[in-house]
């Protein structure tokens, strides 16, 4: 009996020392089906302080990404047929939010926010619970993925002017601009994302996509790129690449982007701030923009330069 | 399914024999007890992550399935509320553990022994019952948890049932929660790794010192009541405070309903570079509960307890880790009881000590509170997503014994087990772990024979899966 207890007992822990290296082989295994390892190459991020490595970062990509975003990064992880909008490709390196001009590569610190901030209107979660390191090891893991991040450096992120005070003015030329811009074809003209060409619109990958509605808007509203005055001017001169949003950046100047920015704040009828405040104190009333500082008139056309005769 | 801590065993010397008996027939009832909070595939299914964003391993939480439970199952985006999903979706998630199992137990009260008692060890095959679990939100900011359990001859009983209102005010620092659930500990004996008969739940969690009538002090047990919790927006510092009936979670409230008890944690998180998150907090369970019943022809009348006796648990509890691929879960406590439950008085369905009120019953002389401390360490091995091995080491040793001249290590509990989880896939659709574990259990003093240890080990390999 006591022999027969003891091959019992070896019988187990045999079986259990075997059935752990037998599971332990199957480390990094696929997860569906057999595919090739992806290559870890020595990606770097650097963020403050913190210099994040692609290596340390291959589980986590694992655990918390690959599903939607692909083991290969492009977009094509099981999940993402039932996503809308599509995840990130990261084979094609294009990312909307950035402080980088458009078509540029963000900066480190731009992926890093994006991790940790989450992606409103999106599937992408705030992962603001990890670790600072691990948020920084997924920026370089990500890197792998594309060559353009061996070939390019980053964009050199762009200047934000101190903002102004907001003005009623500043309101109205900010809804002038609005017009002007033609921001309300895809927003509609109350910002509620009913804009004529908003149903037409498509992403890169040619996936539908909707504008933003600033209607919507509360207190805790959230943008895709953040929720400051600042972010919203960001988006203004980077533009948001892989839709339809561009970057104005070449069309207007730092003050026109600050009015377009308190003007959308009154979009967000919701919304408790100080573009609300002083449009209350308007009155409610937006007025018409009228330029303090218009352009000089043209020359008439039959003028001639003064002392010009034959 | 009713965790069944081995505690449980030894509470009651006299009746050992009988417990014993009904505990080893019941082996596979209780083992594979599965813990029924677990993991939620419709929680994946709805936003579309795999189990592991929020499990270490399921059923463990991490950090971020920490902060999705602690906003009310929420990721706290513009998908939370219920109307983004398709009208097909369907919250529920069904847990079942197929498994084999090898039980033994050191000693056995037979008529067969010439001693009286033998080792008994047997092999089969069973399962873990079945858990049926909806979560998720009724509307922005308003979750639900309902967990119909059954055993596994298909017997129900509602291991949770709430509703909670987060974020009020728009604060993550005001969440309430009403009705049956989990008392609010980090460290969760209902999303523990482990499944076996000796090894399944945390002995600290139900611990009674043998010949105790308290049953309501079990942290392991879901209570009725009501918490309030609250947290840092990164989940990093949370509190809570629960109040609940002393009935230990049953809500006919066979024992009155005149009883109640406090549960406080707090948690504090923090960064510490390359070696991850650490976190760690402390908890105080501090009750009371009916030791007097009404009776009627010397029968004691359910629902009638009356003369309320203290008991308290308190304890450190911590998360370390140590890389991304180590961890250490570490919990202590210090309990102590009213003499009035240490001289079995208390829990009347389990036949305790009966006391009317005005008969005049007074504690044996020198009758003193028994008090114990104990604590366990978990570590986990997170090999990958995949692989887990994990081992805990649980101690309990008692300081004070109720009634003098009791042995002093009488009811003390070491527990020891090792094992492994292999997830063979991940998606987000469905979890499907192979689980493999031994685990040794040994409790001083409370053999059949009143005198020697009583020890079992379990080793059982089967199939946990949730869908």
């Amino acid at each position: 009996m006591r022999v027969f207890n003891s091959v019992y007992g070896c019988a187990g822990v045999l079986g259990l020392v075997l059935a752990v290296g037998v599971a332990a082989s199957a480390q990094d295994a696929p997860d569906v089906g057999p595919k090739p390892p992806v290559a870890v190459k020595p990606m770097e991020s650097h963020i403050g302080n913190l210099t994040g490595h692609a290596a340390d970062a291959k589980s986590n990509y694992r655990r918390y990404c690959a599903g939607c975003h692909g083991d290969y990064g492009d977009a094509n992880g099981e999940n993402a047929v039932w996503l809308d909008p599509k995840p990130r490709d990261f084979t094609i390196a294009s990312f909307k939010c950035r402080s980088t001009p458009t078509g540029t590569l963000p900066t480190d610190e731009d992926l890093y926010n994006t991790i940790g901030r989450g992606v409103t209107n999106s599937n992408m979660p705030i992962w603001n619970a990890l670790s600072p390191h691990q948020r920084a090891d997924l920026v370089a893991y990500i890197k792998i993925f594309s060559p353009r991040w061996e070939k390019e450096k980053a964009g050199e992120p762009i200047k934000v002017p101190a903002e102004p005070p907001v003005t009623i003015d500043g309101i109205a030329h900010g809804k002038a601009l609005f017009t002007k811009l033609e921001c309300w074809k895809c927003h509609g003209p109350h910002g509620e994302g009913d804009g004529p060409s908003a149903a037409t619109l498509t992403d890169s990958k040619d996936q539908p996509i909707r504008p933003y509605n600033f209607a919507l808007g509360k207190d805790d509203s959230r943008f895709k790129c953040g929720g400051t005055n600042q972010d919203i001017y960001k988006i203004f001169m980077t533009g948001v690449d892989g839709t339809p949003m561009p970057s104005f950046a070449d069309v207007i100047q730092p003050n026109d982007a600050w009015d377009l920015v308190h003007f959308l704040r009154t979009l967000q009828v919701n919304r408790h701030g100080k573009e609300n405040e002083v449009l209350s104190a308007a009155h409610g009333v937006i007025p018409p923009y009228v330029d303090k500082n218009p352009p000089p008139p043209a020359a008439p056309a039959d003028s001639k330069p003064p002392g010009g005769g034959q | 399914m009713r965790m069944w801590a081995q505690s449980h065993l030894c509470q009651k010397p006299q009746r050992l024999n009988s417990v014993l008996a009904a505990a080893f027939a019941l082996a596979f009832l209780i083992l594979g007890a599965s813990q029924s909070a677990s993991a939620l595939p419709a929680f994946a299914r709805k936003y579309g992550l795999r189990c592991s964003a929020c499990h270490e391993s399921w059923p463990m939480l991490n950090y971020f399935g920490q902060k999705f439970k602690d906003n009310g199952y929420q990721l706290m985006n513009d998908r939370d509320a219920p109307i983004w999903q398709n009208n097909g979706y369907w919250p529920v998630t069904f847990r079942f553990t197929p498994f084999w199992s090898r039980e033994s137990v050191n000693r056995v009260a037979t008529d067969q022994s010439p001693t009286g008692q033998q080792k008994i060890t047997n092999t089969g095959f069973s399962h873990g019952g079945l858990d049926i679990l909806s979560g998720g939100t009724l509307e922005k900011n308003i979750s639900f948890l309902f967990v119909p359990s059954s055993d596994e001859l298909g017997s129900f009983h509602f291991e949770s049932a709430n509703v909670r209102f987060d974020n009020l005010l728009n604060s993550p620092w005001l969440n309430v929660k009403v009705g049956k659930f989990e008392l609010d500990s980090f460290i969760s004996e209902k999303r523990s790794l482990t499944l076996s008969a000796s090894g399944a739940g945390y002995q600290l969690f139900h611990f009674i010192p043998v010949g105790d009538g308290n049953i309501f002090g079990q942290l392991g047990d879901n209570q009725l009541g009501v918490e309030w919790m609250g947290h840092s927006y990164n989940d990093r510092t949370r509190l809570s405070i629960t109040a609940f009936n002393s009935v230990d979670g049953s809500p006919d409230r066979p024992y009155g309903q005149n009883s109640y008890s406090w549960f406080l944690a707090g948690s504090q998180a923090f960064n510490t570079g390359k070696l991850g998150v650490q976190r760690i907090g402390g908890y105080a369970m501090l009750g009371q509960a009916p030791t007097m019943y009404y009776t009627s022809g010397e029968a004691p009348i359910l629902g009638t307890g009356v003369g309320n006796k203290d008991f308290y648990r308190v304890g450190f509890e911590g998360l370390f880790y140590l890389g991304s691929k180590l961890d250490f879960q570490v919990f202590t406590q210090h309990g102590s009881d009213s003499a009035w439950f240490g001289q079995g008085y208390g829990d009347i369905l389990g036949g305790a000590n009966n006391n009317p009120p005005g008969s005049g019953t007074e504690l044996p002389p020198g009758s003193r509170r028994p008090t114990w401390n104990g604590a366990f360490v978990e570590t986990h091995v997170v090999w990958n997503p995949q692989l887990t091995i994990f081992q805990r080491s649980e101690w309990i040793r008692m300081s004070q014994q109720s009634t003098p001249g009791t042995p002093s290590n009488l009811g003390n509990i070491d527990n020891y087990l090792i094992g492994y989880r292999y997830n063979p896939f991940m998606t987000s659709r469905a979890g499907f772990a192979f689980h493999n574990e031994f685990s040794w259990f040994r409790q001083r003093g409370v053999a059949p024979d009143g005198v020697s240890d009583l020890s079992t080990n379990s080793l059982m390999a089967g199939f946990d899966f949730a869908f």
